[in-house]
């Protein structure tokens, strides 16, 4: 990603083109302040899931929205990384060393390694389900995520169906950032890292040629370009960033489950994206605030909430084209979307 | 493997094929006609086996609520098509898959308002609910047997339908060229209406009868739609000879690696399976539109 022109003036654009997405990051970024006044810790740990989801839909929305590739598996994807994390503090809880590595719960060792593995995952099912296009790639990505929510429900040793308890006490080389408010504060970092990282990519040359190909496929090929490894390339980076958002959940939650891998949230993933929009980068930012706070509220109303959440889901897609980042404007151009 | 748990596992393993080509076939063909992702296919599944419950707790009478489950799903099906989906046939698969998967949680929330979340049991009737001598020592519960011959005679009058009669002639030219069939004067909306009620029958009626097998529960679908998503790729979108095999192949392979393989392996076995076959054959075994 080369960038020669003048830094100042390129921040300074990128900026003004980005103000939506610093506003919702101070906004976030104040939510702590927030639940200390009204004194209601419950908050934080909403907004934490919001962030770390937010970091998944932009994730997602790197292949999404600018590759055209409906990807059924990020939940899938996010439950390997979130697994890493638990599996090694399970082992270093229990201090039996999986195979011959010892356990560890030092996160400057088992975050790396969550990204890792699941950028490991993704190469493997992207080399696959990226031979084919279009609806075959949807149903094969929720094929995947569909067996690594079986493999992980088969892991009786790590709490099969019941999920398994962080019990060892996690820590970043020596530090301990489990205290609520700077683990957010840690997140929110990782969601703006990730914002500009993307920003970056997508305009880059790799992005440029990634966001031909979910154009026009055929013209890039015409271009001696080969667009498998593109999009390769695309789903790995997409992956490993999904794997590192897991690692994060699992060290917020203490807990990891099968249920992190439900192919229901790999849809809410998308709708995450779709509500947002998809044709920005931060677009997906206010699909996760927006969803994750509806499936925290609508429960206080109704039991069956389902219901109002999966007509709201119809109504998104049948009359909100360009997602809420339209109403900060129309983006240069409209999203991908697999046809 | 002993030879007699060889018999019942593989009675067991095409006994899951049929049932899951009874789900796929209208998949497959829903896809292949109208090139439409409906995730809410498997809901109809569940319909079809929460009716059928209803229905036998009302009237008492077995085949009475069959035949009123299987066309009240259908009538389901029906209206979901003409009220939803139609409009979705232009959209891209993006649209497609969100718009059902909004479907999915508004079917399971009005099964729970109706039904409640505690799983309901569904039985066959007396005659079925003992077990046949097969040969030797191979004792096999009658209802597994009475699934596996509906499932087996259904199929083969699909495959007869489909093949060799003039509405499975209009239906294979819709889904192999929808454009040109309709320009020499196929009705293929009036095709696809029929198709799509008929499909969500078949799901409902492969819905009965695994919860005949195991129990009647909201989201029991959803798993299944999955593996019919597997059968449907794995034999090519759009073909109805594909989805048998690929269906038979699933349930018996899937059926054996549960037995054989330690349960990590076993659960992922199919899947492994179709990035296998998909690695050989991107558009699956028996491509349409090849």
């Amino acid at each position: 990603m080369p960038e020669s022109s003048s830094n100042s003036t390129s921040v300074l654009t990128a900026l003004k083109q980005a103000w939506p997405a610093v506003l919702v990051l101070i906004l976030l970024a104040l939510v702590p302040t927030i639940s200390q006044v009204i004194d209601n810790p419950f908050i934080i740990r909403l907004f934490t899931r919001v962030v770390i989801f937010a970091i998944v839909a932009v994730a997602l929305n790197f292949v999404l929205g600018f590759g055209a590739l409906v990807s059924m598996m990020h939940a899938g994807l996010f439950g390997i990384g979130a697994y890493v994390v638990a599996i090694f503090a399970f082992h270093e809880y229990d201090s039996s060393p999986l195979w011959l590595i010892p356990g560890t719960a030092n996160l400057a060792v088992t975050i790396p390694l969550a990204i890792i593995v699941t950028a490991f995952a993704a190469a493997l099912t992207g080399a696959v389900s990226l031979r084919t296009s279009g609806a075959y790639f949807i149903m094969i990505t929720l094929a995947f995520n569909q067996m690594l929510y079986y493999f992980f429900v088969a892991l009786q040793k790590y709490g099969g169906d019941d999920g398994l308890q962080i019990l060892a006490s996690l820590e970043f080389a020596g530090v301990n950032i489990s205290r609520r408010v700077t683990f957010y504060y840690i997140a929110l970092c990782v969601l703006a890292v990730t914002l500009v990282l993307f920003s970056r990519l997508i305009n880059s040359r790799f992005g440029v040629i990634l966001q031909a190909t979910a154009q026009n496929e055929r013209r890039v090929i015409a271009l001696g370009i080969s667009p498998l490894r593109y999009k390769l390339a695309a789903f790995v980076i997409s992956g490993a960033v999904t794997g590192l958002a897991g690692a994060l959940w699992a060290t917020g939650q203490q807990f990891v489950s099968p249920s992190d891998l439900s192919w229901i949230r790999s849809a809410d993933f998308v709708v995450m994206a779709v509500l947002g929009g998809m044709a920005r980068v931060w677009g997906p930012v206010l699909g996760a605030v927006v969803i994750v706070l509806l499936e925290a509220l609508l429960p206080n109303y109704t039991q069956f909430w389902q219901l109002p959440f999966g007509v709201i889901v119809i109504l998104i897609v049948v009359y909100l084209q360009g997602g809420l980042a339209d109403l900060f404007g129309r983006a240069r151009q409209p999203g991908g979307g697999g046809h | 493997m002993s030879v007699s748990l060889f018999i019942e596992q593989l009675l067991n393993g095409v006994q899951f094929g049929v049932m899951l080509f009874l789900i796929s076939a209208g998949l497959t063909l829903v896809f292949g006609i109208m090139n439409l992702i409906n995730l809410a296919h498997g809901s109809l599944y569940m319909m079809g086996a929460f009716l059928a419950a209803a229905f036998v707790k009302i009237t008492g009478n077995y085949l009475a609520a069959l035949a009123l489950a299987l066309a009240l799903t259908a009538l389901i099906g029906y209206v979901m098509e003409k009220l939803v989906l139609q409009r979705f046939y232009h959209r891209s698969h993006l649209d497609q898959v969100l718009v059902t998967f909004g479907l999915i949680l508004v079917f399971n929330d009005i099964v729970r308002l109706i039904w409640g979340v505690v799983p309901v049991q569904f039985r066959l009737p007396e005659p079925f609910s003992g077990s046949v001598q097969l040969i030797a020592d191979v004792q096999y519960p009658t209802f597994r047997l009475v699934i596996l011959a509906v499932g087996l005679l259904v199929a083969l009058g699909l495959y007869v339908i489909v093949v060799h009669t003039r509405i499975g002639m209009w239906i294979r030219a819709g889904a192999s060229n929808r454009p040109m069939a309709s320009a020499l004067g196929v009705d293929v909306g009036l095709v696809f209406s029929a198709v799509f009620a008929a499909g969500s029958a078949l799901a409902g009626l492969a819905g009965l009868m695994a919860g005949s097998i195991s129990s009647v529960q909201v989201g029991m679908g959803e798993p299944v739609l999955i593996l019919a998503l597997v059968v449907t790729v794995i034999g090519g979108i759009g073909s109805i000879r594909g989805a048998f095999i690929a269906a038979l192949l699933i349930g018996v392979v899937d059926t054996f690696g549960r037995v054989l393989l330690p349960p990590a392996l076993g659960s992922m076995v199919i899947f492994m399976l179709m990035a296998i076959i998909l690695a050989w054959r991107p558009k699956g075994l028996f491509p349409v539109n090849a």
